[in-house]
């Protein structure tokens, strides 16, 4: 009986077209439509609410209320799945690829990507970053076959937008301005301590990492890094690595000292 | 056994990161905070680094949001073991949730919604909290609800329902003053004999917060359980009714909207802090 009030209510709170369900009362009136409205609005306006607080820079760039009314129908069509509201907004920047009027902004679903990440990176699990001192104790001949781990905050935004540049602009670190130069961005999103930082990477950087992050050792990225873009810089790139956190160990295999342990 | 709830008999603060810094740069007039236990189920980071320092320095109550007891369905298994190992992290002096749902079919609605009263939800209801209890090994604080509406299916009045499910279950009440009030003046009702038939005994924290007014398609009083301002003059009032009746008991000021700066969310516990006094001294007299 009781879940037969539970399904219509939950249906009639994300669509406003439709009636109050049958057996919601007031003592004032026959059809209780304001305070039914009580319940649409609050989840509706708490839903909407979330995604500005997680997506502060797409909110600066579309304006406030051009941003309600798209997260208002994100809320209504991809009503969040799970109470943990931190990391309600995933698809956000799926929906905003395919919603008809943000197509002027082809750029505004990487912002969304961005955006998205920076949360993931901030309840990301602590670890201390990698000391820069162990690469010191990685003997050269065994440099080729180094392996790292990935901090858990670290992830990477590819984009073909410069997303990094116009995340800064639009998040308060970096003046507002024209763009001269419209080539592809990516960027490392880590948190090595509690500040969450991003990370422009080099040429090629997006690609090395992620041959790194998924388990191959240095002479596979080194590859990778190549294919990806010629202008890759190993010391470079290297440096970065160690510099941004964005590892917690590195190791080499059997016949070169395992810093890992 | 069940850890018993055990909150200071002082006012508290619903916690918001940005006092942390006002809040750790002195010692505060507070006896405890209250955080939502949702925003607290990330794997680390500065929420969890806030937290631990604000553990260390005073009580702590966590407060469920999202449990959704009040649902007919199953509770959310992955859920409770959430909330059993942030209980186990932060061991907070008291754990409560609502007498409401807001999931359904697999969507989380991010609201209180509300509950029939019949012999069938307080079935299911009691047997969520009994749940709880069992996976947490604490006893639970189960609060009383703002409402809207009412459900022409309703046949047991809400006094009982929390009074029946508290006998059933041996949980503790969280008494929200404010959703007192809201409620009894959206459904024509009168709040001090709302308060009169409530199991005050059972009662181990209160919560305070403002609220806003609206009418109803009728044009009568509709009040909204908002947390956006302070608490009402005659929230006040009805507190301090109940406070000299049961004498000091916990007492959370929740403002999450709108959210002021530190002083004037601390002026409010104080204010709650006073009348707290009052009633400790009058015991005493």
């Amino acid at each position: 009986m009781s879940a037969s009030i539970e399904t219509p209510f939950a249906t009639a709170l994300l669509d406003a077209n439709r009636a109050i369900p049958p057996g919601v009362v007031s003592h004032t009136a026959e059809v209780p439509t304001k305070r039914f409205a009580v319940y649409r609005n609050n989840v509706v306006a708490s839903l909407v609410a979330a995604l500005k607080v997680r997506f502060p820079a797409v909110m600066r760039i579309v304006g406030e209320e051009f941003f309600a009314a798209m997260a208002r129908v994100f809320v209504t069509t991809h009503p969040p799945r799970s109470p943990i509201l931190m990391f309600y907004g995933d698809t956000f920047a799926d929906f905003i690829e395919g919603f008809a009027p943000a197509s002027d902004l082809p750029y505004l679903a990487d912002v969304a990507h961005l955006e998205a990440a920076r949360t993931h990176a901030y309840h990301a699990a602590d670890a201390p970053p990698l000391d820069p001192m162990e690469i010191k104790s990685i003997e050269e001949s065994g440099l080729g076959s180094l392996r790292i781990t990935r901090h858990p905050s670290a992830q990477i935004v590819r984009s073909r937008f410069p997303i990094v540049t116009i995340w800064a602009m639009n998040a308060g670190e970096m003046e507002l301005q024209p763009i001269a130069d419209w080539s592809g961005e990516d960027a490392l999103v880590v948190r090595p301590y509690l500040e969450v930082e991003v990370r422009k990477l080099p040429p090629g950087g997006a690609a090395f990492l992620a041959a790194l992050y998924a388990g191959h050792p240095l002479a596979s990225a080194i590859e990778a890094a190549q294919a990806d873009s010629v202008e890759f810089d190993l010391v470079a790139n290297l440096a970065g690595l160690i510099s941004s956190g964005a590892a917690t160990t590195m190791s080499c295999p059997a016949g070169s000292k395992d810093t890992s342990s | 056994m069940n850890k018993p709830s055990c909150l200071p008999a002082r006012a508290g603060v619903g916690f918001k990161p940005e006092h942390f810094r006002d809040i750790l740069a002195a010692e505060q007039p507070v006896g405890f905070f209250e955080v939502h236990a949702e925003n607290y189920m990330g794997a680390g980071g500065p929420s969890h680094a806030q937290l631990s320092a604000l553990r260390d320095r005073y009580a702590l109550s966590i407060h469920g949001v999202g449990l959704s007891i009040g649902a007919m369905k199953p509770l959310d298994r992955d859920h409770l073991a959430r909330l059993k190992a942030l209980c186990d992290r932060y061991e907070p002096e008291s754990f409560s949730e609502h007498l409401a749902w807001s999931s359904h079919g697999g969507v989380y609605f991010n609201d209180l919604l509300p509950v029939p009263y019949t012999e069938e939800t307080l079935a299911q209801v009691a047997e969520h909290v009994e749940e709880v209890q069992m996976t947490l090994g604490r006893e639970m604080l189960l609060e009383n609800p703002s409402t809207y509406v009412r459900f022409a299916q309703s046949t047991i009045p809400e006094v009982e329902f929390i009074a029946e499910v508290a006998r059933r279950t041996g949980c503790g009440l969280l008494l929200d003053v404010n959703n007192v009030f809201v409620s009894t003046r959206n459904h024509g009702n009168d709040p001090v004999a709302y308060i009169a038939s409530f199991p005050l005994d059972r009662v181990k924290e209160i919560h305070l917060g403002g609220h806003d007014e609206q009418v109803d398609d009728a044009g009568a009083p509709l009040l909204i359980d908002a947390h956006g301002t302070p608490v009402a003059a005659p929230v006040w009032a009805l507190y301090a009714h109940v406070i000299a009746r049961t004498g000091p008991i916990a007492t959370l000021i929740e403002w999450d909207n709108d959210v002021p700066a530190w002083p004037t969310l601390r002026a409010q516990a104080i204010a709650a802090q006073a009348i707290l006094g009052r009633a400790a001294r009058n015991a005493a007299a």
